[in-house]
């Protein structure tokens, strides 16, 4: 899932700054699961912003509503109807739901009250960690399941690198290398021949690198569009 | 390119003569300044001119912004101190080290280092972006393709020829998993490293054990390894190595003595301690040059004596290795 957290209320008073009445919008989906911005979250946000205003003297309205999925246009269509009456959308979705909501409203400020921080799951209650920074071309087949390219601080190929302490990451005590799980999970599986290969230099251009992705996919796509 | 290479040699690196001709080797580090003051480096040459084989020169080491490694370089190559040019994957993509490769082997540099770097969160520029476009061991190989294949990484020839680097990698013998590091220094060999320079060593046992497993698979006859040493300031800074550095180990032994040195000197007479310190590192670092000489496997010591450049010509005549051959 997308994993995200809730910007600090003074980032997000500070970003609202002239506005008079806003939208605050949830989604029902990552960021719900990951209780960042469910219609819970929304309600204790609007609060504290209501409150914020009042202590401030210059009173904002905010309105509350959670749409199903912010990425997805069918759910940002109810949101059309009384739009007008608002300063601005302030999104607690993920950042492709902040700019999925810019994208069908054009005419209006779109304001994001998350921090998107990875693509993740919880390991534990009330803890999430990075699993995959969709790099384009997976290599888990490789490295016996655990991503190098996300969970090495340096994303070696060929690690580890020598900072490794205790089987801990040279950056933080409390991030288990990843290279030296993935030694020992190869040599628990047999497969430790793939790791005395070295691993060739990585094309980048599938990741980010590459400039903005796009998958067509026209066994999908509708007749009309395809002529396009 | 400039002059002919014999034809068992890669290179005309002098580090690679010495070894080539058998010689046990040194080499040590040169700091670069946090400053464009190349008089400091010219004084940090003429420190270990003579004294050594060839000198490092760290590359943003730690993370923390220095004059450039290969710019340091050129003016070794001017004053006649032969450079090892360190090069992390953190700070540059493919693009920019070929490029800074080209440019260092332009300039007469023939030996590079190949590292990961460490850690931006280290330096003083934590905010920064790192690059890993490559790793060290992609390094290594990128290198030698270009060196004894004569393309860049895409696979395009190099016009001319691709520059004659001695391809060096650094080895950690005490980092986990200590069990499999000698595998990964099979992986640096197979990958193009010419010669091999160590962790400093405080852990004589452990490093024993490490050259048995290389010796046992026959790693030394592939590649020169030279054993990391380097002399200890102080008590505090042992402590700080063995707690605070990622991936050292160091012995109580080196510790006990060091802290030892001053038992007897007041706490007061900060001159004093710093001195008998200063000396117990210095016999420390040399007996270690000594006790490494004597494991099979090892072709030489990289002395890093850490902003204590000075030091290094007294270490390399007190461990008997003076004069340094001239080729």
């Amino acid at each position: 899932m997308i994993v995200a957290e809730q910007k600090p209320l003074a980032a997000i008073t500070s970003m609202m700054e002239g506005c008079r009445k806003v939208l605050a919008v949830g989604c029902g989906t990552c960021v719900t699961v990951c209780f960042a911005g469910s219609a819970r979250e929304v309600g204790i946000l609007a609060s504290s912003l209501r409150m914020a205003s009042r202590v401030d003297g210059e009173p904002l309205a905010v309105e509350e509503t959670t749409v199903q999925r912010q990425c997805e246009d069918e759910y940002l269509e109810p949101l059309a109807e009384g739009l007008d009456d608002y300063d601005a959308i302030l999104s607690l979705g993920c950042g492709i739901g902040v700019q999925s909501l810019a994208d069908r409203y054009p005419d209006k400020r779109v304001l994001p009250a998350l921090n998107t921080t990875f693509m993740g799951r919880p390991t534990e209650q009330g803890v999430w960690e990075e699993r995959c920074q969709a790099c384009g071309s997976c290599v888990l087949d490789k490295t016996a399941g655990i991503c190098p390219v996300t969970r090495c601080a340096k994303s070696l190929f060929n690690g580890p690198c020598g900072g490794t302490q205790d089987g801990k990451c040279e950056v933080d005590p409390s991030i288990p290398c990843a290279w030296q799980m993935i030694w020992e999970r190869s040599a628990k599986l047999g497969l430790m021949d793939r790791l005395m290969e070295v691993e060739p230099v990585k094309d980048w251009s599938t990741s980010r690198d590459g400039g903005l992705r796009r998958i067509v996919r026209d066994d999908l796509r509708m007749p009309d569009a395809e002529g396009e | 390119m400039d002059g002919a290479i014999s034809e068992t040699r890669k290179t005309r690196s002098n580090l690679e003569g010495v070894l080539a001709q058998g010689h046990f080797a040194v080499t040590a580090e040169l700091g670069p300044p946090k400053s464009h003051d190349m008089a400091q480096v010219r004084e940090k040459i003429e420190l270990l001119k003579g004294h050594v084989d060839a000198a490092n020169i760290t590359d943003n080491q730690t993370g923390i912004v220095r004059l450039s490694s290969i710019a340091a370089g050129i003016a070794m190559v001017q004053e006649g101190l032969e450079p090892v040019i360190q090069m992390t994957c953190r700070d540059r993509n493919r693009l920019a080290m070929q490029s800074d490769l080209l440019g260092a082997a332009g300039h007469g540099i023939t030996n590079v280092l190949c590292l990961s770097g460490d850690h931006q969160s280290f330096g003083n520029h934590q905010g920064a972006k790192n690059v890993h476009d490559i790793d060290s061991m992609q390094l290594l190989r990128m290198i030698k393709d270009m060196r004894d294949e004569n393309h860049f990484q895409c696979g395009e020839e190099i016009p001319g020829g691709g520059p004659r680097l001695f391809i060096g990698a650094a080895a950690n013998p005490f980092a986990d998993p200590v069990d499999l590091r000698h595998f990964r220094l099979a992986k640096k060999i197979a990958a193009g490293a010419d010669f091999v320079q160590t962790q400093l060593i405080f852990d004589m046992p452990l490093f024993h054990d490490y050259m048995k497993r290389v010796v046992d698979m026959g790693l030394h006859e592939r590649v020169a390894i030279l054993a990391g040493v380097g002399p200890l300031k102080s008590a505090g800074m042992a402590r700080y190595m063995r707690d605070r550095v990622p991936g050292m180990t160091v012995a109580d032994e080196y510790i006990e003595r060091m802290a030892g040195a001053v038992a007897d000197i007041a706490k007061e007479d900060k001159p004093a301690r710093q001195e008998a310190w200063r000396a117990e590192g210095i016999r420390i670092c040399v007996e270690q040059i000594e006790q490494v000489r004597e494991i099979e496997g090892v072709a030489g010591v990289h002395i890093m004596a850490i902003e204590w450049e000075a030091v290094v010509g007294p270490i390399v005549e007190a461990a008997g290795l003076e004069p340094r051959p001239v080729l």
